[in-house]
């Protein structure tokens, strides 16, 4: 006999057979695993309605793309790559993990088709993985236990630290290694000391170096680890199944469904509830998130799926400057009144307000909704539409901070936030010496034009920002296209508005809005407010094409209708900032850094944090009027940023960038030293 | 605690530039947009508050025209159980005595425990409330920045005084007050609240259903009569500055800095 007596056929003391221990291990795992599972469903049950069974085709690419490949995970080197190695070696000892049970049961069990060479080299590859996420599982916890990255870190108004947790799961993991590992290694030595060889292993795999170190071991203590080995990886690996759906590892399970069902569309806002028309919003009883319940199951499942892993906190703006936000702990939080609320055994509580109970008012007005965080979350967590929902149900309840209830009221009045009267809102344009070089049309005139300047109001109405809309119409002028803009028949474009919870207020500047522009007959329309662009690409509907004027300019000089003069300034080092709503929500990257290096000898850097990990500027539209607490201003961190990369002048490509950044520059004390420029501004300065 | 809210529908102050019409008796009241009076606006929130607190009801009334119907629905979005206009073409021209009057009338048909009225309204005469009280015979506190509830049959009420202290009068129901804006934060009104209300009955009454004295209503009958409405000339040493917003801030920085005061 050349093998040990499998955990199928071993008798303890010679009459006990461990193959009923095999047998009801499974079974009372899997019993208790779907009870665990059907409490945690519970809540999901009762959740608001959500759409995510439709784009099959995008939702499985973003399986293959951020579950399978874990495209994100790198994007924190050392972290990601310890992942990928935990996630591939679980997919490939998945596989194992099912045999090893049935072996249990059926003495030689093979999975079929695993019985050739496939089996052969499948157990060359799970040897490795075993092995590589067992080092991977020390790695982890050395940087948990000893490293202590920041972002790991519970601050104390956010409960007690997670490390322990985190530990004790990569002790579980490890310990799954271990014992397979030696499970098999311990059989291969018998077979070695048998019969002077054994089943291939892979070499300096975790089997390969147990099996040279137990080769000389006794056959009776061969045979008691065989088996004891086997029962330990048996009973761990249910202990960790129905472990799993407990804290921070559900992701285990939940992230395939996560991503699966993730948002597949950047920009925009989920409508207030799923299946109501806006037609209908009036005759609903309440808006917005105000309970637990009144969250979808899709954002229920994103609080599952958490993994706590601190990376949507750590690019998050507001959580760099002070802000009482975390976007971790609104994710954690939630979780946390799950878990509460809907207890695996026992009664149901019923949910109080979450802002109040859970949230603060403030943490829910400290987004700006630059997007940074879903960019970064590896499991394709939502944050924006969360807290434009929790701020609908503020705003239901009429908690609205009085720095806003201003701009709002006059965005109901007058349709724009500063009051200021409909009929000026064309004023830029008629500024003498500015009307004489270049005569803008306004359709509130009767003009017409293929091409809509739709201004919005920042652009329209502040004595600065006017600048960019007199800059834009020279450039389009000079670019040859035929444009015009509404007059005072334009409405604020609601970018905020709808961000800030004020849905119905939203739907009236969108319906003057649209039947102003229908009317207008225009054939696209063009603006330079990324915000403007932003609601009319993603939240109106059926409206003519829209571009930004960096893609109109970018466009201009491809084509040879605008040409560059050489730089004015080749001594100065230029810095392009990626407002939010150009860069993340619309993925508008090149266009304004292919105007920049249009023109020749400038001379150009990166921020560090530049494209989709861009460093919000502290908020746009309705965010200009809200007085956050705060430590600092997210400009001033943004300024210092350009500071480090070496730049003198940063570059945007939105009002609202431009307004907080020049703010920055004065209130950090960068006078002098840095300046700070609107794309059509440094266009216009070298239009040849 | 039955409580009444007197109410005004004003021109905005945030939402319009004011200037005088061609007659310069009055404003331009072209392309004016309305909403209601912001101390009137504390007032209600701080009824909501309180009937939040004791249970109850809160009343907004207002005299005006038509069209202050608008002003009665978004305090009633904000949280006030009733609303009624007082409007009729004989109050046309009242002065503070005559919109006393009619508002008396209206309050003498209910019965309420606490009266509240902003402490001023745009024409900064600050006169309803007292002279309400007066006229009701009821205790009255004006500039009214706290209101602590009590047993029922009194309240306590607090004003600012000089210098920023605080004093606290105890008060007898019923009784009239004149609400301080900073009371508290009202709350926000959406358009949803608005519509929510908009088939809500606002029941009209006018001279007759009051049964208000006709001699003390109406233009002709007011013992207060504006003559005139036109904007100061410039005193000795006062300077307007002009020019964009960067001009004016440049211009006010030298003038500080040639002053000392920088």
């Amino acid at each position: 006999m050349s093998s040990l007596i499998g955990p199928a056929s071993f008798k303890v003391f010679g009459f006990f057979p461990t193959a009923l221990l095999s047998f009801l291990i499974p079974v009372v795992g899997v019993a208790m695993f779907a009870y665990i599972m059907a409490r945690r469903v519970a809540p999901l049950v009762r959740a608001a309605p959500d759409q995510r069974f439709d784009r099959i085709p995008e939702r499985i690419k973003n399986l293959l793309v951020l579950w399978l490949a874990q495209y994100r995970q790198p994007r924190y080197r050392t972290a990601g790559i310890v992942h990928i190695v935990i996630f591939a070696g679980f997919l490939v000892l998945s596989i194992r993990s099912t045999s090893l049970v049935l072996v249990g049961m059926f003495d030689g069990f093979v999975v079929p088709g695993f019985d050739g060479v496939i089996g052969h080299i499948y157990n060359f590859f799970k040897d490795y993985a075993a092995t590589a996420v067992l080092v991977a599982c020390i790695v982890a916890a050395a940087r948990r236990g000893i490293v202590k990255p920041e972002r790991y870190a519970v601050p104390a108004k956010y409960g007690k630290d997670h490390t322990a947790e985190a530990i004790f799961v990569l002790g579980l993991i490890s310990t799954l290694m271990i014992s397979e590992s030696l499970f098999e290694a311990s059989n291969a030595a018998f077979e070695m000391s048998q019969t002077g060889h054994s089943e291939f292993l892979a070499p300096l795999s975790l089997a390969w170096i147990f099996r040279a170190m137990l080769v000389s071991a006794s056959q009776s203590t061969l045979q008691a680890m065989h088996i004891v080995m086997y029962f330990i990886h048996d009973i761990t690996f249910f202990f960790f199944l129905c472990f799993l759906p407990l804290g921070k590892h559900f992701h285990v399970i939940t992230s395939f469904f996560n991503v699966l069902f993730m948002r597949v569309d950047k920009g925009n806002i989920k409508p207030v509830k799923y299946g109501i028309t806006e037609a209908e919003l009036d005759d609903l009883e309440s808006f917005g998130v105000k309970k637990l319940e009144d969250f979808t199951w899709k954002h229920m499942l994103d609080f599952y799926s958490c993994a706590d892993c601190g990376r949507c906190s750590d690019q998050c703006p507001a959580n760099a400057v002070g802000r009482p936000l975390s976007p971790r702990f609104i994710t954690i939080k939630a979780r946390d009144l799950m878990f509460k609320n809907y207890p695996l055994s026992g009664e149901i509580y019923k949910s109080k307000m979450l802002v109040q109970d859970i949230y603060t008012e403030d943490e829910i007005w400290s987004c700006t909704t630059c997007g940074a965080c879903e960019e970064e979350c590896p499991l394709g967590i939502e944050y924006i539409d969360k807290m434009v929902d929790l701020r609908r149900g503020m705003v239901d309840e009429g908690m609205v901070p009085q720095s806003l209830q201003k701009p709002l009221k006059a965005l109901e009045k007058r349709g724009n936030p500063y009051g200021t009267m409909e009929k000026k809102r064309a004023d830029w344009a008629r500024e003498k010496e500015f009307a004489a070089e270049c005569p803008v049309k306004i359709i509130e005139n009767g003009d017409t034009a293929d091409t809509l300047f739709f201004v919005d109001s920042i652009t329209s109405f502040d004595d600065n920002i006017q600048e960019i809309a007199r800059r834009t119409a020279k450039i389009l002028t000079r670019a040859g296209v035929d444009f015009a803009i509404l007059g005072k028949g334009e409405k604020d474009s609601g970018n905020e508005v709808v961000r800030f919870g004020e849905e119905m207020l939203f739907q009236d500047l969108k319906s003057q809005n649209t039947e102003a522009i229908l009317e207008s007959g225009v054939k696209n329309i063009v603006t330079a407010d990324p915000h403007a662009y932003n609601a009319l690409k993603n939240d109106y509907k059926n409206l003519p094409p829209v571009r930004h004027i960096s893609q109109v300019i970018a466009e201009k000089i491809r084509e040879g209708a605008l040409t560059l003069k050489h730089a004015l300034h080749p001594e100065k080092v230029y810095v392009y900032h990626d407002p939010c709503y150009l860069g993340r929500h619309n993925s508008i990257y090149e266009d304004p850094r292919q105007v920049l290096d249009a023109i020749e000898g400038l001379k150009r850097v990166e921020f560090e944090k530049n494209r989709d990990r861009s460093f919000c500027c502290g908020g746009g539209g309705l965010m200009l009027f809200y007085e956050p607490e705060e430590e600092t201003r997210m400009g001033v961190v943004r300024v210092n940023m350009a500071a480090e990369a070496g730049a003198n002048v940063i570059v945007t490509a939105c009002p609202f960038c431009l307004v907080n950044i020049e703010d920055a520059i004065k209130v950090g004390g960068f006078e002098g030293k840095i300046e700070a420029l609107d794309l059509t501004e440094l266009v216009e300065q070298h239009l040849a | 605690m039955e409580i009444l809210v007197c109410v005004k529908r004003v021109p905005d102050t945030a939402e319009n530039e004011f200037e005088l019409n061609s007659a310069g008796n009055d404003l331009d009241r072209d392309d004016l947009v309305y909403s209601v009076n912001e101390w009137d606006n504390y007032a209600v929130e701080e009824a909501i508050q309180i009937v939040d607190n004791v249970g109850g009801s809160v009343t907004v009334v207002t005299v005006g025209d038509d069209e202050s119907e608008e002003v009665l629905r978004r305090e009633m979005a904000m949280g006030a159980n009733n609303g009624v206009l007082l409007s009729d073409d004989a109050f046309e021209g009242s002065d503070g005595r005559g919109i006393a009057s009619v508002l008396k009338a209206e309050i003498e048909k209910g019965s309420y425990d606490l009266i509240l009225t902003g402490a001023q309204a745009d024409e900064g005469a600050g006169q309803i409330g007292g002279m309400l009280a007066a006229m009701l015979d009821l205790p009255y506190a004006s500039l009214v920045n706290k209101i602590e509830v009590g047993d029922g049959k009194t309240i306590k009420v607090g004003r600012e005084i000089e210098g920023g202290n605080q004093e606290m009068n105890e008060i007898e129901l019923p009784c009239v007050l004149s609400i301080q804006t900073g009371i508290n934060e009202p709350r926000y009104v959406g358009i949803r609240g608005i519509r929510k209300v908009a088939s809500v009955e606002i029941p009209v009454r006018g001279a007759a259903d009051l049964g208000v004295d006709a001699s003390v209503i109406g233009k002709d009958n007011a013992k207060v009569k504006r003559v005139d409405y036109f904007v100061p000339d410039l005193g000795e040493g006062a300077e307007m500055l002009e020019g964009s917003t960067e001009e004016i801030i440049d211009t006010l920085i030298e003038k500080l800095k040639s002053k000392g005061g920088l």
